[in-house]
């Protein structure tokens, strides 16, 4: 028998929730290979990266630590997805978001000292946004292609940062890094190493749900993503809506970065383009841009991280294993993703009718 | 579809295991169970160069102390809150002594310290301490000084390149150290230098060497954490300085002079030692030629053999304390006069070095 794949009328709606969960689980049968391979326990393995994530109180509070970050970018970039925008500039975008607030740490020392975070916050929304809009702006006006130029400019922003901490903003003392903030700047922590930023992206899961899905504005970004010729007939302005939801893409994550660093690196330094950006399109993906599946997705990915920690301790493992691990996750969803559009079915044969 | 569930529900099931949350076992500490020793590096032991010999010195420590230690080990730890949370991981896992071999791990390691005052800490090339915790490093000009010597010697052209990492006071101090030695015996060789801002990227310090042998260099010494410089200028029938580990033996060619190496054993295993003992004791260590922290591999044999003659007679004046690098009128690249004849630099000068000597070509800031 002979199969054609066959394009559905309407996105599967049951394809979407479970092609994430096979995924998952595909991508644990071919991580299973790859450990057995390597001689290792698979389950012993996996095992120990849970305990690794989630083991102890430590544990737990790095995962929740991690996850803030990730959570955001999955958010910043899902709305650029939204429209079929392919953002893959939110690494880019919170290392710019980094910057903005570290400039107002670092030189903005005549304001009142409880206006230092939030400006440096609005700070770092401005750039990451600004950052996110130019790509936005371009293919609006003159089609420039997104997936090139937000690509682009994450190099473009790691190499200022990289001007920035290993050259004309660094410390004294000639180490990399820029100064530390003042500490009365930095978001605080509340439970062990978790801070309040947390709240910030929760409350912003909330509100992105309420705008995406329950206003007028969301729907249209919808509209665009589905069928943008019949949003423009609709009167939708495609153009405006690029824009406005590459600014806002680009600002989440620019917060994101601001978060970061105000609230756990406190400075700009090397590792400022830790991967979020890009981790953050797997968020975004496996939720299927649902901001509150993004929560699940970007703890699990966060526990992933983390729990890489004890193939080392315990396993005994290269910690390129780690890495390995998590890419597996990606190709199943990748590869699965086409079951959302497309069906499988048996190919009519000739005199079958 | 229905048999790709059924499959799927069977892997699901096989895994469930992992769900439960694996067994909890407790680890008795009795007296004589082995001490935990914790050690983190910047980059795999596998890139044949700085981690590789930390992991040298791990092993040796190994063999030293047999069952009476278990070292674990984590590699690849980036040089930012990561670098925390291993430590922490490490210290959950029982660890007494945890050691860190990069630069920007001081801080990190220092807030953990602050933590955890019943475990010590070791903290390589960094300058930060704490009650519980300790920076060591060597006094690898020295070394850089003698293969300097020998590129300077080696050179037809007397332009010599050299791969940087980043432009921090310990690469800074090195350059310098290799430039005087450098013009000790060829008094118009220049060094170039190109900064890669990576301690560890094998195809952009190659990437580097290249451009510094097409600009006409001649001799390659570096400052990175692999053998690619060294086995690019060999690929084109130049000279190499190797760093680290003995390149010669890695890369199998007499084209690589000589390679100033750490060997830090024998700093690990007195440390360990004192924890075990509960005489650990808070320091700042500076080691040099006097406690082997230090050495210079083989010379080529394409090196005549009155320059190794000079070149030893050196290192032993360098223990006899009868000659050191920064001694003496020292100007920096751009003419002013840094030091004024028959002065010897501090070690908190040499620490902050942010200055090229002259002869360097490159920026220091």
């Amino acid at each position: 028998m002979r199969f054609i794949i066959e394009k559905r009328n309407e996105k599967s709606k049951k394809m979407q929730v479970l092609i994430p969960i096979y995924s998952l689980l595909i991508s644990f049968v071919l991580g299973a290979i790859v450990l057995l391979l390597s001689n290792a326990n698979p389950i012993q393995t996996y095992a120990a990266i849970f305990k690794g994530a989630f083991g102890s109180n430590t544990k737990i509070q790095y995962t929740l630590v991690k996850m803030i970050p990730l959570l955001m970018c999955g958010l910043a970039v899902g709305i650029a997805f939204r429209l079929r925008f392919w953002n893959i500039g939110a690494e880019g975008q919170y290392v710019m978001g980094v910057i903005g607030i570290t400039w107002v740490m670092q030189f903005w020392t005549w304001l009142p000292n409880v206006l230092v975070l939030p400006i440096g916050l609005i700070m770092a929304i401005i750039f990451g946004g600004l950052w996110g809009g130019i790509p936005g702006a371009l293919k609006a006006q003159w089609k420039v292609d997104e997936t090139l130029t937000t690509l682009m400019m994450n190099y473009i922003a790691i190499g200022i940062a990289e001007y920035l901490y290993i050259s004309a903003w660094k410390a004294p003392k000639n180490n990399m890094g820029t100064v530390k903030y003042p500490d009365f700047a930095w978001i605080q922590r509340f439970w062990g190493k978790v801070h309040y930023g947390i709240f910030i992206a929760l409350i912003l899961v909330v509100i992105l749900y309420f705008v995406l899905y329950k206003t007028r504005w969301g729907f249209e970004l919808n509209m665009i993503g589905k069928n943008s010729e019949a949003a423009r007939c609709q009167g939708v302005s495609i153009k405006k809506n690029i824009i406005l939801a590459m600014l806002l893409s680009g600002a989440i994550a620019g917060l994101a970065g601001g978060i970061d660093a105000s609230a756990v690196t406190h400075s700009l330094t090397k590792g400022v383009n830790s991967g979020y950006g890009f981790t953050g399109i797997i968020v975004a993906w496996m939720s299927g841009l649902n901001p509150f599946v993004s929560i699940v997705i970007a703890l699990f990915l966060a526990a992933l991280e983390t729990g890489s920690d004890a193939l080392q301790i315990t396993m005994h493992l290269p910690s390129a294993m780690g890495e390995v691990l998590q890419g597996l996750i990606l190709i199943p969803l990748l590869a699965g993703s086409i079951f959302i559009d497309h069906r499988i079915k048996p190919a009519r044969v000739k005199g079958d009718k | 579809m229905k048999k790709l569930s059924i499959l799927l529900t069977c892997a699901l099931c096989t895994l469930a295991p992992i769900f439960a949350g694996g067994s909890t076992e407790t680890a008795e500490m009795s007296e004589d169970a082995p001490m935990k020793v914790g050690v983190i590096y910047v980059s795999a032991p596998g890139d044949f160069g700085y981690s590789y010999m930390h992991d040298q010195g791990t092993i040796a420590a190994e063999e030293y102390f047999g069952d009476k230690i278990e070292v674990i080990r984590m590699e690849n730890i980036a040089e930012n809150e990561e670098s925390e949370r291993a430590m922490e991981s490490l210290i959950d896992e029982g660890c007494k002594i945890i050691f860190a071999n990069s630069y920007n791990y001081q801080q990190y390691m220092q807030n953990v310290a602050k933590e955890h005052p019943d475990v010590y800490f070791e903290h390589c090339s960094g300058y930060l301490d704490n009650e519980n915790m300790s920076n060591y490093f060597g006094r690898m000009y020295q070394m850089r000084y003698l293969s300097g010597i020998i590129a300077g010697q080696m050179s037809e052209s007397g332009n010599l390149g050299y791969v940087g990492a980043f432009n921090t006071p310990e690469v800074v101090r090195g350059i310098n150290a290799f430039t005087l030695g450098a013009r000790s015996v060829n008094p118009d060789a220049t060094v170039t230098v190109v900064w890669t801002n990576t301690w560890f990227d094998p195809s952009k310090e190659k990437q580097a060497a290249e451009s510094l042998l097409d600009g006409g260099c001649d001799v390659i010494a570096q400052h990175q954490d692999t053998t690619e410089p060294a086995k690019a200028a060999i690929d084109r029938g130049a000279y190499a300085i190797g760093y680290n580990a003995n390149f010669m033996e890695l890369t199998g060619s007499n084209h690589v002079l000589v390679s100033p190496m750490w060997n830090w054993g024998s700093y690990m295993i007195p440390e360990i030692q004192k924890a075990m003992d509960g005489t650990w004791t808070s320091q700042s260590y500076w080691g040099g030629l006097d406690d082997d922290m230090i050495l210079l591999s083989p010379v080529s044999d394409l090196v005549p053999s009155d320059t190794v003659d000079a070149v030893m007679a050196l290192e032993q004046q360098m223990r006899d304390d009868t000659f050191d690098v920064f001694w003496g009128e020292l100007k920096d690249n751009t003419g002013t006069v840094r030091q004024a004849a028959g002065e010897k630099m501090s070690d908190g000068d040499m620490l902050t070095m942010d200055w090229f000597v002259e002869g360097v070509i490159g920026s220091a800031k």
